[in-house]
């Protein structure tokens, strides 16, 4: 059976009917896949978090929506003379730096979820996070991550294993913290991913201490002619590597036999406020490192592949329209990103807002139709085994509102 | 109070706020600041597992030889040392297939060294305001010894700032710099350790002579200054009545390892002239004469004024505020509470602009307040060194220098951030950046940088933004 929030009847979907679709599915969908279970399962679970609100417009753009060219004008990809993308269906499009979230897509294993956020309804990168981390209503509302307290009740598979995290950050990240042991681990020579405080610093530097800008600008061309860090084709390639580097470590330790069932990888860089690049440029060069690491995570796991589920999460969207500097500011609903071999994926799940003045919210973002914690919740429920009650108490409190998306997990 | 003089406290006179100090410096930061000094032993540090001169020459030298013994048995080399008493007490040394050498119980330089910094960071991260410690920067500075000579400086650097300057960093500079002139630290820093008079004993039986370096620095570095009119002839004088001055590390003096000595049949004998003044006494009586003519001479309050409050309040002090700090310390003979006090006193220390750019060391420390984040004794010594400031290494025995210039340089300035995120990607905690800038630097706050941290696109990215901005930078 089809589910009408599937995209390919996505075009004539509706709020409405998504929701008499997902009432319809329920019956079968809330019992889960965990406990069909015949055999013993040892289910991995990772969240990758995009720092900065990664603009879902320009990963997944909807080039089938007739307003999506004249909204989006300079950053349209995939509209006649902007470049190509990857066809997810008749409406999506996948940036064409991702081809291999692209092939695991082809092969059922990764799934789009498109005009997704979190509760938080505001535009700060530090609350926004924060309520993505800890699943709570706003932001400020706990010490604990979701993931911390998911790793405390999640059912323990032989059942003697204590259930540990794993943080691919040099120190716990909000998302795990809390009880439940955490191990952190990042390569030897970590340096944080080069992101653009540079050009943020010389921006502050120019209004609040020119002496400062001229030094710091004469540091950075130095290094841009001696090839070091700045340079945007060694930046890239820089950042592709250490963004493989992390996600092919992680796979490792969550290969061990002992080692975390359960693990948050971050991404820096995505708050593309100028000179956005999606179709070649900055961002375009972010989601080719990005796509590398999905590359690396698929690889290091597949061992336990048919196992693995992978969500990846951004704390808000981007403005629907671009801004005055070829960028796009912060918005609310993007897309998210599920993929591994647990996946029941080649599809795009949408409830599709639309994209005419009327249809964005305050008239300037996309509007969000899908509660992320419905994707996760539907995700620890089916792949994890941890039971709707708990989920709305423990890991997402006060999330009763918020039901479990069904049909996610194979 | 101005607003911005609680934001000096910290930055031009102390290590930097940790959240909520600057609350808690009340409404009179001069006083503040006179307060943290009020007791002089606070200055001290004293702690059981860090070994005196004495105790830490001895487990050099032990090292050293059970090294020495491992190395020579490696090379299966027939010609081995003579053994000595010690021989049998010391256990065996491990050499590591990358060639570090480890004995077992006993501390290696690097293990001294890093010791010394873990009980510095332990006074860094929880000194109210700082101010202690920046002036224990200073002095250490001015009689900068240098770790990069050799295994003794860098086993012996902590122990030398313990013994020779915190105790009189709020006392006199005579005794400062008296106990410096006689730390072994500074002796093998500066070479006077194998100074030897030409017509000592010692000096016609083997032939070796004079080394001028700590003469020589003495007298242009730590007290006259280089243009105080003095000639090579006053230099080459001073070395030779600095003949002698060493400390115990013969084979046959055990009993003095470690320890300042006089090596009469090392001393140049005779009458010395040392700017203008003949100098009769006989032994070390002798070098205690220049010594304490040297450190009062008016050109070392003019010398140190300007250097004291060129470090603390700008590159081109005011100078009239150089002229008062020099007529202090002349005036009380180098009362060194004095000129501290005068200094924190004076209208101008307070009213010139933040032109300097804080050091890579006082980067760190206050980076490491404002996060509460304590780095391993390894990050620093790779921090410091990358950012070009290790603890108690510098470049030469003038000391790191402290000018904006220096600095404020294009690739210390690319380092600096590359630092600032990696501190930021280490430092835990919960506390939201736009709270913690605002605690940390209340009304100084400028609304650019504020906006630069609100629209930062991670807690990681504002901290390094915070701790780069222009109010964390400048002083």
């Amino acid at each position: 059976m089809k589910s009408p929030f599937v995209t390919d009847a996505m075009l004539c979907s509706s709020r409405r009917t998504f929701l008499a679709g997902a009432g319809a599915l329920t019956a079968w969908a809330v019992m889960p896949k965990y406990a069909f279970a015949g055999q013993r399962r040892d289910p991995r679970f990772l969240t990758v978090i995009l720092r900065g609100a990664l603009d879902g417009l320009a990963v997944v753009p909807p080039v089938g929506d007739p307003d999506y060219p004249a909204l989006r004008r300079d950053l349209a990809i995939g509209t006649s003379g902007f470049g190509s993308t990857l066809a997810l269906n008749d409406f999506f499009g996948l940036n064409e730096a991702m081809p291999g979230l692209y092939g695991l897509y082809k092969k059922g294993e990764a799934l789009v979820v498109h005009a997704a956020a979190t509760g938080y309804r505001d535009r700060s990168h530090f609350d926004g996070q924060d309520v993505l981390e800890t699943g709570m209503t706003g932001p400020k509302m706990s010490e604990t991550g979701w993931m911390n307290r998911l790793a405390s009740v999640m059912p323990r598979g032989d059942g003697v294993r204590p259930i540990s995290g794993l943080a691919a950050t040099p120190t716990v990240p909000l998302i795990l913290r809390g009880d439940a042991p955490t191990l952190t681990w990042t390569p030897l020579d970590f340096k944080p991913a080069p992101s653009d405080t540079l050009d943020r610093l010389l921006d502050l530097y120019t209004h609040a201490d020119p002496k400062m800008a001229e030094v710091l600008m004469a540091g950075v061309s130095t290094e841009m002619l001696a090839g070091g860090g700045t340079d945007p084709m060694k930046r890239a390639g820089g950042l592709a590597a250490s963004f493989k580097q992390l996600a092919a470590g992680s796979a490792k330790l969550l290969l061990q036999e002992d080692g975390p069932r359960i693990a948050a990888l971050s991404y820096d860089g995505w708050d593309t406020h100028t000179n956005e690049g999606a179709e070649t440029g900055r961002l375009q060069g972010l989601l080719a490192a990005l796509d590398g690491a999905f590359s690396a995570l698929a690889d290091g796991l597949q061992p336990v592949w048919k196992d693995t589920a992978i969500v990846v999460l951004t704390e808000f969207g981007r403005t629907a329209a671009t801004n005055g500097n070829d960028g796009t500011d912060h918005g609310t609903a993007t897309t998210a990103f599920l993929f591994g071999g647990a996946i029941k994926g080649g599809r795009v799940v949408a409830d599709w807002p639309g994209l005419k003045p009327s249809q964005l919210y305050q008239d300037r973002d996309l509007a969000p139709t899908t509660d992320v914690r419905a994707i996760l919740k539907g995700v620890l429920r089916d792949h994890l085994g941890v039971g709707e009650p708990t989920l709305t108490t423990k890991v997402f409190p006060d999330s009763i509102g918020v039901k479990p998306l069904d049909g996610l997990i194979a | 109070m101005v607003a911005e003089d609680g934001c000096l406290a910290f930055s031009r006179f102390g290590l930097g706020p940790r959240p909520g100090d600057l609350n808690r410096l009340g409404s009179d930061p001069a006083s503040a600041l006179l307060d943290e000094i009020a007791d002089p032993t606070s200055l001290f540090i004293d702690q059981p597992d860090l070994p005196d001169s004495v105790d830490a020459y001895t487990e050099l030298r032990r090292f050293q030889r059970a090294r020495q013994l491992a190395k020579l048995q490696s090379t299966a080399s027939e010609n081995a040392a003579a053994p000595k008493p010690m021989d049998a007490l010391l256990p065996k040394a491990v050499i590591a297939a990358n060639g570090k050498v480890t004995v077992p119980g006993v501390p290696s330089p690097e293990d001294l060294m890093n010791a010394e910094i873990e009980a510095r960071l332990d006074r860094v991260l929880n000194v109210p305001v700082g101010f202690g410690e920046r002036l224990v920067a200073f002095w250490t500075n001015h009689f900068a010894v240098q770790a990069a000579a050799n295994e003794i400086v860098r086993g012996l650097a902590g122990a030398f700032e313990r013994e020779a300057i915190r105790p009189f960093v709020l006392g006199m500079f005579g005794d400062m710099a008296l106990a410096v002139i006689q730390h072994p630290a500074m002796l093998t820093s500066l070479n006077n350790d194998v100074s030897v008079g030409p017509n000592s004993p010692q000096g016609r039986k083997t032939g070796k002579g004079l080394n001028e370096n700590l003469g020589r620095e003495f007298m242009e570095l730590h007290t006259v200054g280089v243009d105080a009119g003095y000639t090579q002839a006053d230099v080459t004088s001073f070395a030779k009545v600095l003949t002698g001055w060493t400390y115990g590390r013969g084979e046959n003096e055990p009993e003095n390892y470690g320890r300042f000595v006089f090596h009469k049949f090392a001393h140049e004998p005779g009458l010395q002239t040392v700017m203008g003044k003949l100098y009769p006494q006989p032994g070390v009586d002798q070098g205690l004469a220049v010594v304490a003519d040297l450190v009062t001479n008016p050109a070392t309050a003019k010398h140190l004024a300007a250097q004291f409050a060129t470090y603390f309040v700008a590159d081109v002090p005011p100078a009239a505020l150089v002229t008062r700090l020099a007529d202090v310390f002349r005036k009380t003979k180098g009362d060194l509470r004095a000129l501290t006090t005068a200094l924190v006193k004076s209208p101008e220390a307070w009213s010139t602009p933040a032109s300097k750019l804080r050091t890579p060391q006082e980067f760190l420390w206050a980076s490491a307040r404002a996060l509460q984040f304590r780095p391993e004794a390894s990050f620093i010594n790779r921090a410091l060194g990358d950012l070009g400031e290790p603890l108690w290494n510098p470049p030469s025995p003038q000391g790191f220098k402290d000018d904006a210039a220096t600095w404020l340089a294009p690739n210390a300035m690319t380092t600096r951030v590359d630092v600032a995120e990696l501190v930021a990607s280490r430092a835990k905690g919960l506390d939201d950046p736009r709270d913690l800038a605002t605690d940390l630097f209340g009304a100084g706050l400028s609304s650019d940088t504020r906006t630069a941290i609100d629209r930062a696109e991670s807690r990681n990215q504002a901290i390094a933004l915070l701790l780069m901005s222009p109010e964390f930078q400048r002083r």
